[in-house]
């Protein structure tokens, strides 16, 4: 069995089974631990120059991935006028540029605070790492494995894809440079790193307050009467 | 009608010696823990002053409670939804921990373990958060008894109420004056804590009124403590949870006074439950600064009035808790007497902690071994208060003044009568002439001092029995066992989150 088969056809699968039964076992027996353990009320200003580029930034590229992976005949399509091409990978390299600063500054205030030094656990050294690391790969297949959002959806999409349908072809991807397969590798790691750090946040947006009422009363003796749950 | 319970507080300020007894018992009960140091659910301020955290008052700063708007619609100051969502990586007006003070400790084992030498060894203050050496530049009553005055009562954001020469005579040395003003969470009818909360964790109970979060349930998004006007919700930076005062409704539902109520040194604090009607509360809540106290009143109902106790069985509130909020104090000082008023009603979130005014007249002067306090009638000492009104009605009536003076009024003219009664130096005809223009009986003035004076403990605290008593003491194997966990009657330990 070669590394790309343990690498890209095992543990992906160990990586998503990981994330999502650890997610909900921990949700299950171990809510109170599900937090954004936000560090705000310690240190603001260099909050506000790491936190804000690296969620909007994140938010952006995440999507660019999502959308590609979801349509990626359109994406082709699209990129087939010169012009809608370079339109979209400035604007990911962009927002890859600002992940990435925003990253930095995160990784300077964690270790170079005392107060956020307090609140630091191990998990989120190795996170900030993994995710360094991760960002930077994307950023350097951006800037030089040009057209990256044309051979992304023409190539890695269809792997991707056959994983989600559990016939793994890895025939495309081990074509890929190092570099490439790397960050492949990353988003798995970071998918089996999810359920045991702070990362659980994302999976608990509070999406129901779009909806909720303002103010909300529970009554303990007769559940029927309260306004959630 | 929808009648609902809640359990309200009256603080009567007249007896409030700034003791923080109240702080230390809540410190002790509650907030002794990691990440918690900083957080006085109960803390005590002087008056005039900044108060913790430093000028909370200030929503301009701070964007706390609610605002009405052009159209006359409430919203939150602080965030809507929408921007809520925006703000979430960053909330742009949450309170910093330096806004509170930082913790500190003081390093004792150094006193013993330095080695010998030409110094007397010190025991150096360190950081609760880092565990270093830090210099103490705050803490949770910094200005208590209006130390450093200049530098700080002088912020106090309620002095722009002021004119300009009652300011000066505030602060000349040998007119000083200032009043203690304990806070803890109000409780109130319109949270801005519950409705800036995205993630749902914060609720009123609908059997007390209590506002609890649960602890399971926050994610650390601090949008609580932004719209929270009284800043009573507080972030527990080590376990990424926001926490607030309880109420010690487990000691509530075993019939006794929350910790901060039993250990009042002054006997100042009035526990008891009252009626009032959840329908009403957003009419309530739209009229105009002036009448927000009595829109307050309006929707607190009579426990006595057939009609309200009918609409309350039917909304589940059995006989025997009637009976105890007709025996309410907080009823009678808030309804019937007109003498305790909500702190900041313009916040608009109806906060259930009512106050009752400090009374700083210069009621007479003793001239030529006489007590003569004939000059301008006995009600003139009111409007000399040392305290100007305008002040007072700035905390305690969103600026009106009627309010405040008629509670002033009030407790002038029951001080009068007694001492015209024990004392027997006071005119009886002036007396009579106060008690008619208020339009108060002897028996009345009679109660007042009454539950004012020599209130027991009983009459004090009237805490409608919840029936969990044996409930609770079957949830709780090990009652030890909770200490120092974060609330109460926990099964997983609150461990910070990886």
């Amino acid at each position: 069995m070669s590394l790309d088969v343990v690498l890209f056809q095992i543990f992906p699968y160990v990586a998503v089974t990981i994330a999502l039964v650890e997610s909900i076992r921990r949700y299950r027996q171990k809510s109170f631990s599900y937090s954004s353990l936000s560090s705000q009320f310690l240190e603001s200003d260099q909050l506000f120059v790491g936190s804000v580029p690296w969620h909007y930034g994140i938010l952006l590229v995440l999507t660019g991935h999502l959308v590609a992976f979801l349509f990626p005949q359109q994406a082709l399509a699209w990129n087939s006028v010169p012009v809608r091409l370079y339109i979209l990978e400035i604007t990911a390299l962009a927002g890859g540029l600002v992940v990435f600063i925003g990253l930095i500054n995160l990784v300077i205030r964690r270790l170079g605070r005392a107060r956020i030094r307090a609140v630091t656990s191990p998990m989120d050294v190795i996170l900030l790492a993994v995710l360094l690391i991760q960002v930077s790969l994307g950023v350097y297949i951006a800037m030089n494995l040009r057209w990256g959002s044309s051979w992304y959806a023409a190539v890695l999409v269809p792997y991707l894809r056959s994983l989600f349908v559990l016939q793994p072809d890895l025939s495309l991807l081990t074509l890929m440079p190092w570099m490439v397969k790397l960050h492949v590798l990353g988003a798995f790691i970071f998918l089996a790193l999810l359920p045991f750090s702070r990362l659980v946040h994302l999976l608990v947006v509070p999406w129901q307050y779009l909806w909720r009422p303002p103010q909300v009363v529970i009554w303990n003796r007769d559940p029927k009467r309260s306004t959630i749950r | 009608m929808n009648v609902r319970l809640q359990m309200s507080m009256v603080f009567h300020l007249d007896k409030c010696i700034g003791c923080h007894t109240c702080s230390i018992a809540c410190k002790n009960v509650w907030t002794d823990r990691k990440g918690a140091e900083y957080m006085w659910w109960n803390n005590v301020e002087t008056k005039p002053g900044t108060g913790y955290p430093t000028r909370w008052e200030d929503q301009e700063r701070y964007r706390g409670g609610w605002v009405r708007t052009e159209k006359g619609d409430l919203r939150l100051r602080g965030s809507s939804k929408g921007k809520t969502f925006g703000n979430i990586f960053f909330n742009p007006h949450l309170p910093m921990i330096d806004d509170y003070y930082e913790p500190f400790t003081y390093r004792y084992q150094d006193l013993f373990d330095s080695p010998e030498g030409a110094d007397q060894p010190t025991a150096r203050p360190i950081s609760m958060i880092t565990g270093k050496p830090m210099d103490i530049e705050a803490g949770p009553n910094w200005d208590d008894d209006l130390g450093g005055s200049p530098v700080y009562a002088e912020n106090d954001p309620n002095l722009a109420a002021v004119t300009p020469a009652e300011k000066q005579q505030l602060f000349e040395l040998e007119r000083m004056v200032f009043f203690y003003l304990p806070r803890i969470c109000n409780h109130c009818l319109n949270p801005g804590c519950v409705a800036a909360c995205p993630s749902g964790a914060i609720y009123k109970r609908g059997e007390d009124g209590i506002v609890l979060i649960n602890q399971e349930v926050c994610r650390g998004w601090r949008f609580c403590v932004t719209a929270c006007p009284y800043k009573k919700t507080y972030y527990n930076w080590a376990t990424g949870k926001s926490e607030k005062c309880i109420l010690c409704f487990p000691r509530l539902e075993t019939g006794q006074a929350p910790a901060c109520f039993h250990s009042c040194v002054g006997r100042i604090r009035y526990l008891g439950g009252l009626l009032y009607d959840a329908d009403r509360i957003e009419a309530a809540l739209k009229v105009s600064d002036e009448q927000l106290v009595e829109a307050q009143r309006e929707i607190i109902l009579d426990p006595f009035d057939p009609e309200v106790i009918a609409a309350a069985r039917a909304n589940g509130i059995d006989d025997m808790q009637i009976k105890y909020i007709q025996h309410s104090p907080v009823y009678r000082y808030v309804k019937e007497w007109k003498l305790a008023l909500p702190l900041h009603a313009e916040f608009r979130t109806l906060p259930m902690l009512f106050y009752v005014p400090p009374l700083l007249p210069i009621v007479a002067a003793v001239e030529n071994g006489t007590y003569d306090s004939s000059q301008a009638g006995l009600f003139g000492a009111v409007e000399q208060s040392r305290m100007p009104i305008r002040y007072l009605a700035q905390l305690f009536a969103a600026g009106n003044e009627g309010k405040v003076r008629y509670a002033l009024k009030k407790l002038l003219a029951v001080r009068t009568h007694q001492r015209m009664k024990t004392v027997g130096d006071v005119d009886a005809g002036a007396v009579h002439a106060m008690m008619a223009e208020l339009e108060i009986d002897a028996e009345e003035i009679e109660a007042i001092y009454r539950l004012t004076a020599l209130a027991t403990e009983k009459e004090r605290f009237v805490i409608p029995p919840s029936h969990r008593e044996q409930a609770e003491e079957m949830l709780q194997t090990d009652l030890w066992g909770t200490k120092g966990e974060t609330g109460f009657g926990f099964v997983e330990a609150p461990v910070r989150g990886a």
